[in-house]
């Protein structure tokens, strides 16, 4: 048989995803967060009488910390298998990507372990985020923007 | 390639299991089951290693053999240089050969050991296997916490340690023949679709056996294959009766949809998977079937991808490979 011809095979085989169900989810889901890190944000702002753009910063590093101590906790990923992207699209799936492989890796040790393999996912978003951050920080910069 | 035996049995068998296959449709059949996945040990890779050597303990009590009485073990795993095979077998003392053949490695280890034993060369071996979900997970997908939502034509790799002991005097199993298979390539490369890639070598494995056996697909009582899931079994139905005007009809069943109740345990999704997956059914709810004389001539057909993140990045399809036995109930 042909390659194709087995590929015609497992298509028609092949389960379908839901995929309306699953973005209704995620967008319901990511627009919850959304409302929530603003309201969270506004109460830092005036809570400690601070400027929104510090608050915001406060509040990305409490989503930060809560989506490292709900992954180590063992249940972020279950919600993220339920909300899908919703959930992680924002800042908390890097944190929950650098949590989950650290975790994998604590028996190894702190050097081979999880030094060496805690940005396994998280690694390739640093390096292109900085070879982007130069690309564009070089453009503007010679553009004089 | 099939080889025919006269003198092989099975004595006994063995299977130990995590939570997950406890709570499936064949839970309260398996000699021993945990409610966790540490297993009591402090990493995945050292409960595996404990699965399997638990398997054998339990074995050889079973069989009321001492590890002196064995000639040979022959095991394999998913870990990387099949070594929770290595750590689980080493208080035995038994001259050992390690393989590996995927999640069909436990009918390669099974013809290996029956041909030795057909020839005189050993009176008896044990084979053994093991797979775990979250090593497996570690080794080949993301890291086990990570929530990456998993597609629904993907597997489940069981958990759990499964040994037999085969024998050359005469008990209600016998081990009729095997046939060795070839790799096969389909240029599939999803690793979320297991049973797309395996099912092709299950169906030129069965296919081989049949015209090496000269026989038809209706000769046997039960053809079962090893681990392709729900979807994997509606691709082989269909390549054997594109390709070969074969119709597999109720005498066919695959492991991996068996182990686990694929209605109620959603997150299974297509199935079990994993080497332990189709030795577990097979001793636990199969093997006794054989042996009661309900079902008298089975074909255990167990499949195995054959891959490494590494060949899958560097963008080499997932090649695939089936062994298969077939088993006679002696009454």
């Amino acid at each position: 048989m042909e390659k194709k011809d087995y590929k015609r095979i497992v298509d028609s085989n092949k389960p379908k995803e839901n995929r309306i169900a699953n973005s209704v989810i995620s967008f319901l889901v990511g627009g919850f967060m959304g409302v929530f890190a603003h309201l969270l944000s506004d109460f830092y702002q005036f809570t400690f009488d601070i400027s929104s753009k510090d608050a915001a910063t406060f509040m990305l590093l409490t989503f930060i910390i809560l989506a490292c101590l709900f992954t180590a906790l063992g249940f972020f990923d279950k919600w993220v298998n339920f909300a899908k992207c919703g959930l992680i699209i924002p800042i908390t799936g890097f944190a929950h990507s650098v949590m989950s492989a650290g975790l994998d890796y604590k028996r190894e040790g702190p050097i081979y372990g999880i030094g060496c393999n805690m940005l396994k996912l998280a690694g390739s978003v640093i390096v292109y985020g900085i070879v982007s951050a130069v690309l564009f920080g070089s453009i503007r910069y010679i553009g004089g923007f | 390639m099939t080889f025919k035996f006269d003198n092989v049995y099975v004595e006994n068998t063995s299977c130990v299991t995590g939570p997950y296959e406890k709570k499936g449709p064949l839970g309260h059949k398996f000699d021993k089951s945990y409610d966790n996945l540490y297993i009591g040990e402090k990493s995945f890779e050292d409960a595996e290693v404990r699965l399997l050597e638990e398997s054998v303990d339990i074995l050889l009590r079973k069989a009321r053999k001492s590890s002196k009485e064995i000639s040979l073990i022959i095991g394999g795993d998913l870990l990387n240089q099949i070594t929770a095979t290595s750590y689980g077998i080493k208080k035995f003392n038994i001259p050992h050969l390690g393989i590996y053949s995927a999640c069909s490695t436990f009918t390669e280890g099974v013809i290996i050991a029956s041909s030795l034993i057909e020839k005189d060369y050993i009176k008896n071996a044990i084979v053994s296997v093991s797979s775990h979900n979250l090593s497996s997970e570690k080794q080949y997908r993301n890291p086990i916490e990570y929530g990456a939502p998993r597609p629904l034509s993907s597997t489940f790799t069981t958990t759990g340690g499964a040994s037999i002991l085969l024998c050359n005097h005469k008990t209600k199993i016998k081990v009729e023949s095997g046939t060795i298979g070839k790799i096969c390539d389909m240029g599939q490369n999803d690793a979320n679709n297991m049973g797309a890639n395996m099912a092709v070598a299950a169906g030129e494995t069965i296919v081989a056996h049949l015209k090496d056996t000269k026989r038809d697909i209706n000769y046997y009582d039960l053809i079962i294959t090893g681990d392709l899931g729900i979807y994997g079994m509606g691709i082989l139905r269909d390549y054997l009766k594109d390709e070969y005007g074969i119709d597999l009809l109720n005498n066919y069943n695959d492991s991996g949809t068996m182990i686990y109740d694929l209605n109620k345990q959603k997150n299974v999704h297509a199935g079990g998977s994993g080497p332990a997956c189709s030795p577990l059914v097979n001793y636990s709810y199969i093997f006794p079937l054989i042996e009661k004389g309900i079902l008298k001539k089975v074909l255990v057909v167990a499949t195995g991808a054959l891959f490494s993140p590494t060949f899958i990045y560097q963008k080499h399809p997932i090649l695939s490979i089936s062994h298969a036995i077939s088993l006679e109930s002696v009454i």
